[in-house]
C-alpha cells in the first residue's frame, strides 16, 4: 500500500473514532443545561442527582474526545503537509479561533462542572454548564466552517503555482459563510443533539426495563425525548436544505449520492438501491423524478449526472457514497418515527407501558451514531478525488517526506491504542450505568414533584 | 506586510506563538512534572491527593497546546507543515503519550482494585515522562536545525533526531518539569506529604541545575548558532541573569515556606529559558542545517497579511477572555487539596 491510501485510512480511522465523542458531548451538554436548569427552577433534588450522574458520564466522554481530538489538529501537519501549506491561510485561522474561543472555554469550565459542586454556588455551577455547552457548540462552528470551505471554497484567491500554490483569504466573512457552512453546521449540531439525546434515552429505557431508578429514569427519559423529537424533525428540514446546497455547489457529489449517471435524463430519488458502476446503472426502489424535483422543482428536468464529469473528477467509490448517504437518510426517518410515536404515547399517558418500545430505545443509541458517521463518510468520500473541491487533489496533498512504513507504524499504533481505549470506555461506561444515578448510602429518593428547600435561595 | 505599534505583524505573531508555548510549558509543565514524579509518592492517599491537585486544571492547561498548534498552523503554515511532517514518529509518540495521560487520570479512580490502580499509576507516570522527553527532544531539534529541501520540507532521516544536544535538552526538560511539578504539589499539600514533596522539590532542582549546566556547556562548545546572539549583545545577558537568580531563589523560598513565590520563580525559569531559545532562533522558525537559504523564517513561512491581521484581532479579543476564566478556575480551586466524593 502506498502513502496516500495509508494516510487516508489513518485519517478516516482517527477522525471517525474521534467523532464518536464530540457529538455526544454537544448533545449531552444541551441536556445537562436543561437538567440543571430544571434543578435550579424547581429545587427538586431529583434533578440534581440526574445532573450529577450525567456529568460523570459527560466527563468520561469529554476526556476521550479531547485526547483523540488533539491528534486531529496535528495530523494535518504530519500526514498532509502540502495540504496544510495550501489551506493554512484559511484553515489555520479557523483552527486558532476554535482553540482560543471554544476549547479554552469548555476545558476551563469543565473543572468546575466536575469538581466544583462544593466550591461554587448552584448558579455559578449552572453558568459553568452553559459555558461548557457553548464551548462545545463553538468548537463545532470552526471545524465545520473549515471543512465546508474544503467542500465549497469561497473568499480566497490562489497565490503561486505548482508545489508552492496556496489559497489566501480575500474576504474573511465570505470564507466563514461559504455556500455550505450554515447548512452543514446546522446539520452537524442537530446530529449531535440526536446523539446526546438518544444516549440518555437508551440508558433510561434500560433502567425502565429493569425497573431500576424509575423516579429518575422516567423524567430524564422525557427530557431527552423532547430534545430528540424536536431534533429529529428539524434534521429533516436541515437535511433537505443541505442536499439542496450539494445539488447547487457539488453536482458530482450529488450525482454519486443518488447514483445518477446520465445528464440528459430526469433523475429519480432512491429509497434504496445498488449502483452498478461498470454498466453505469442504478437499480432500486425510487420515486421517479424525485431528484429532479429536489434540484429544479420539476419532475422532468434533467439533472447533471456523473457522465458530465471526466473519469478523474468523479468520486471513485460511487456505490459506497450512495449506500452511506441512503443509510443516513433511512436512519433519520426511523428516528422521526420512533420519537413521534413515543411522544404520541406520552400524550396518551402510556409512554412507559410498551416493553418492546423501551427495548428499541435501549439500543437506539447506535442509530444517530451510525447516521452521523455515514453522513460524514458520504460527504468526504463524495468530495473525492479532491481534498479542496475543484482545487487540490487528495493525492497532491500529502507530506512529501513521510514514508509508507512510517504511516503504517502510526496506523498500527492508533489501531492498538484506540481499540484499547474503546474497550475501556465501554467497560467504564457500562459500570457507571450499572451503578446508576443514586449513590449508595444516600437517603430514600424524594418523590417527583415534592419540593425541598430551594438551594438557590440559601445562597 | 503590516505593522502594529511599529512592530511587524510577523514579529507580533512570533511573540504570540512564543507566549502560548511558554504558557503551555508553565501550565502543563507542572501537570507533567507532577505525573513524572507520581511514583515517588508511595501511599494511595498521597497519590490521590497529587492527582486531585492537578485534577480540575490539567485539561484546561493542555488546551494551550491546542492553541499553540492552531497559532502555528494559522500564522506560519509552512513551518507547521514542515515541523510536524519532519517529527512524524516522535510527534505521534508524544500525542499517544498525551492520550494515555488523559485516560490514566480519568480511569484510575474508577475501580478500587490495587492492581488496577497500580497499572494506571505506571501508565500515567510513564506517559508523563515520555511526553516531557519527546517535547524536549523536539525542542532540541528545532533549536539545532535540520536539513530542509527547497520546498522547505524535511530532507533527512528521523533517527538523526536522537543527537546528543537534543537528548540533553530532553533530559533538561524532564528535570525542569519535575522541579516545577514538585513545587506545585508543595503548594497544594499539607503535613507529611508536604514535607516529603519539599525534599523532592529540592532534589529535582539540583537535577535540573546539573542537566542545565551540562546542556549549556555543550551548547557553548558545539552549537554556535544557539549562543551567538547572547554572546554578541550584552543586553541579552539579562535573561540568563534573571534565570540564575530565579533558580537560586527556589530552595531559599521553599525553606521559608513561601511556596507560591517558589512556584512563581520556577515559572519565571521556564519563561526565560524559552525566551532565550526564541531570541537565538529568531528570525528563523526552523534553521536548515544543510543550506541556510532553505531555512524557514517568520517571513517566508507567514500567512498572508490579511490573515495576520485577522489572527492578531482574534488574539486581542481571545487572550483577555482566556485569562479571565482561567484565573477564575484557578481561583475556585485555590488552596490545599481536600478530597471529596467527586474527587479522582
Amino acid at each position: 500500500m502506498d502513502v496516500e491510501i495509508l494516510s487516508r485510512i489513518q485519517f478516516a480511522f482517527t477522525i471517525a473514532f474521534h467523532y464518536i465523542y464530540p457529538p455526544l458531548s454537544i448533545g449531552l451538554g444541551l441536556i445537562l443545561v436543561i437538567m440543571e436548569g430544571m434543578y435550579l427552577r424547581t429545587g427538586n433534588k431529583l434533578y440534581e442527582q440526574m445532573t450529577r450522574f450525567w456529568i460523570r458520564i459527560f466527563a468520561l466522554i469529554f476526556g476521550i474526545g479531547v485526547a483523540t481530538g488533539i491528534i486531529m489538529e496535528f495530523e494535518f501537519g504530519t500526514n498532509w503537509a502540502t495540504y496544510s501549506k495550501y489551506v493554512g491561510d484559511i484553515f489555520g485561522s479557523a483552527l486558532a479561533a476554535e482553540g482560543i474561543f471554544a476549547f479554552a472555554l469548555e476545558s476551563g469550565f469543565l473543572g468546575i462542572l466536575i469538581f466544583g459542586w462544593n466550591r461554587v454556588s448552584p448558579r455559578v455551577h449552572f453558568f459553568s454548564v452553559i459555558m461548557v455547552f457553548l464551548g462545545s457548540m463553538f468548537s463545532a462552528v470552526w471545524i465545520v466552517v473549515a471543512n465546508s470551505w474544503q467542500q465549497t471554497p469561497a473568499g480566497f484567491h490562489i497565490v503561486g503555482e505548482g508545489m508552492n500554490a496556496r489559497a489566501e483569504i480575500t474576504d474573511f466573512w465570505a470564507m466563514v459563510f461559504n455556500p455550505s457552512s450554515v447548512d452543514r453546521l446546522t446539520h452537524v449540531w442537530i446530529g449531535a443533539f440526536l446523539a446526546g439525546s438518544f444516549l440518555v434515552l437508551s440508558v433510561n429505557a434500560w433502567y425502565i426495563l429493569k425497573g431500576k431508578h424509575l423516579h429518575i429514569a422516567k423524567p430524564a427519559f422525557k427530557i431527552a425525548l423532547v430534545v430528540a423529537l424536536v431534533s429529529s424533525l428539524s434534521q429533516l428540514l436541515s437535511g433537505h436544505s443541505s442536499a439542496d446546497g450539494v445539488a447547487k455547489n457539488q453536482p458530482a457529489k450529488l450525482a454519486a449520492m443518488e447514483g445518477h449517471f446520465d445528464s440528459a435524463s430526469a433523475a429519480p430519488m432512491y429509497l434504496f438501491g445498488w449502483v452498478d458502476k461498470k454498466n453505469q446503472q442504478t437499480k432500486g426502489l425510487a420515486i421517479p423524478g424525485g431528484l429532479s424535483f429536489l434540484t429544479h422543482q420539476d419532475f422532468n428536468a434533467p439533472v447533471t449526472g456523473l457522465n458530465a464529469f471526466p473519469e478523474d473528477q468523479r468520486p471513485s467509490q460511487i456505490n459506497a457514497v450512495f449506500q452511506l448517504y441512503h443509510l443516513m437518510i433511512s436512519i433519520g426517518m426511523l428516528l422521526i418515527a420512533l420519537t413521534v410515536y413515543a411522544t404520541w404515547l406520552w400524550y396518551r399517558g402510556k409512554l412507559f407501558e410498551k416493553k418492546w418500545l423501551m427495548m428499541i430505545f435501549a439500543f437506539s443509541v447506535l442509530l444517530p451514531q451510525i447516521a452521523n458517521q455515514a453522513g460524514w463518510f458520504a460527504a468526504e468520500m463524495g468530495r473525492q478525488p479532491w481534498v479542496v473541491y475543484g482545487l487540490l487533489r487528495t493525492s497532491d496533498a500529502l507530506s512529501k517526506n513521510v514514508k509508507a512504513e512510517q504511516v503504517l507504524f502510526s496506523l498500527i499504533l492508533f489501531t492498538l491504542v484506540y481499540t484499547t481505549l474503546f474497550v475501556l470506555f465501554i467497560y467504564l461506561f457500562n459500570k457507571k450505568v450499572k451503578h446508576g444515578p443514586v449513590d449508595a448510602g444516600t437517603p430514600e429518593p424524594i418523590e417527583e414533584g415534592s419540593k425541598r428547600d430551594n438551594p438557590v435561595l440559601q445562597h | 506586510m503590516g505593522e502594529f505599534l511599529g512592530i511587524d505583524h510577523h514579529v507580533w505573531w512570533y511573540l504570540v506563538f512564543g507566549g502560548v508555548i511558554s504558557g503551555y510549558a508553565i501550565l502543563d509543565g507542572f501537570d507533567l512534572g507532577a505525573g513524572a514524579l507520581h511514583l515517588f509518592l508511595k501511599k494511595e492517599q498521597s497519590r490521590r491527593i497529587a492527582l486531585n491537585a492537578i485534577g480540575p486544571v490539567w485539561d484546561g492547561n493542555e488546551v494551550w497546546l491546542v492553541i499553540g498548534g492552531g497559532a502555528l498552523f494559522a500564522g506560519f503554515p509552512v513551518a507547521y507543515a514542515a515541523i510536524f511532517s519532519a517529527f512524524y514518529i516522535p510527534f505521534f509518540i508524544f500525542l499517544i503519550g498525551l492520550i494515555w495521560r488523559a485516560v490514566a487520570i480519568e480511569f484510575r479512580s474508577k475501580e478500587p482494585g490495587r492492581l488496577w490502580r497500580l497499572t494506571w499509576d505506571f501508565i500515567y507516570s510513564f506517559a508523563c515522562i515520555i511526553i516531557a522527553l519527546s517535547l524536549g527532544l523536539m525542542l532540541g531539534n528545532v533549536a539545532l536545525g535540520m536539513p530542509l529541501d527547497q520546498n522547505k520540507e524535511f530532507a533527512g532521516n528521523w533517527l538523526s533526531f536522537f543527537n546528543p544536544f537534543s537528548i540533553l535538552v530532553a533530559i533538561t526538560t524532564l528535570a525542569l518539569f519535575m522541579m516545577h511539578g514538585a513545587i506545585y504539589l508543595v503548594m497544594k499539600t499539607e503535613n507529611r506529604l508536604y514535607a516529603k514533596l519539599t525534599i523532592l522539590a529540592k532534589n529535582f532542582t539540583i537535577f535540573f541545575v546539573v542537566s542545565f549546566v551540562i546542556t549549556t556547556v555543550y551548547t557553548l562548545l558545539y552549537v554556535n548558532h544557539m549562543s551567538d546572539k547572547i554572546r554578541s549583545s550584552p543586553v541579552f545577558f539579562i535573561f540568563p541573569l534573571i534565570m540564575v537568580l530565579a533558580i537560586a531563589n527556589i530552595p531559599r523560598l521553599l525553606n521559608k515556606r513561601k511556596y507560591r513565590h517558589a512556584f512563581a520563580s520556577s515559572a519565571v525559569t521556564i519563561a526565560t529559558l524559552l525566551m532565550m531559545v526564541a531570541i537565538e532562533v529568531f528570525p528563523n522558525l526552523l534553521y536548515a542545517s544543510n543550506n541556510a537559504a532553505n531555512s524557514i523564517t517568520i517571513d517566508n513561512a507567514a500567512a498572508s497579511p490579511k490573515t495576520m491581521r485577522i489572527l492578531l484581532t482574534i488574539a486581542l479579543i481571545g487572550t483577555p477572555l482566556v485569562a479571565i476564566y482561567t484565573s477564575f478556575v484557578f481561583w475556585t480551586f485555590k488552596g490545599k487539596v481536600k478530597l471529596d466524593e467527586m474527587s479522582y
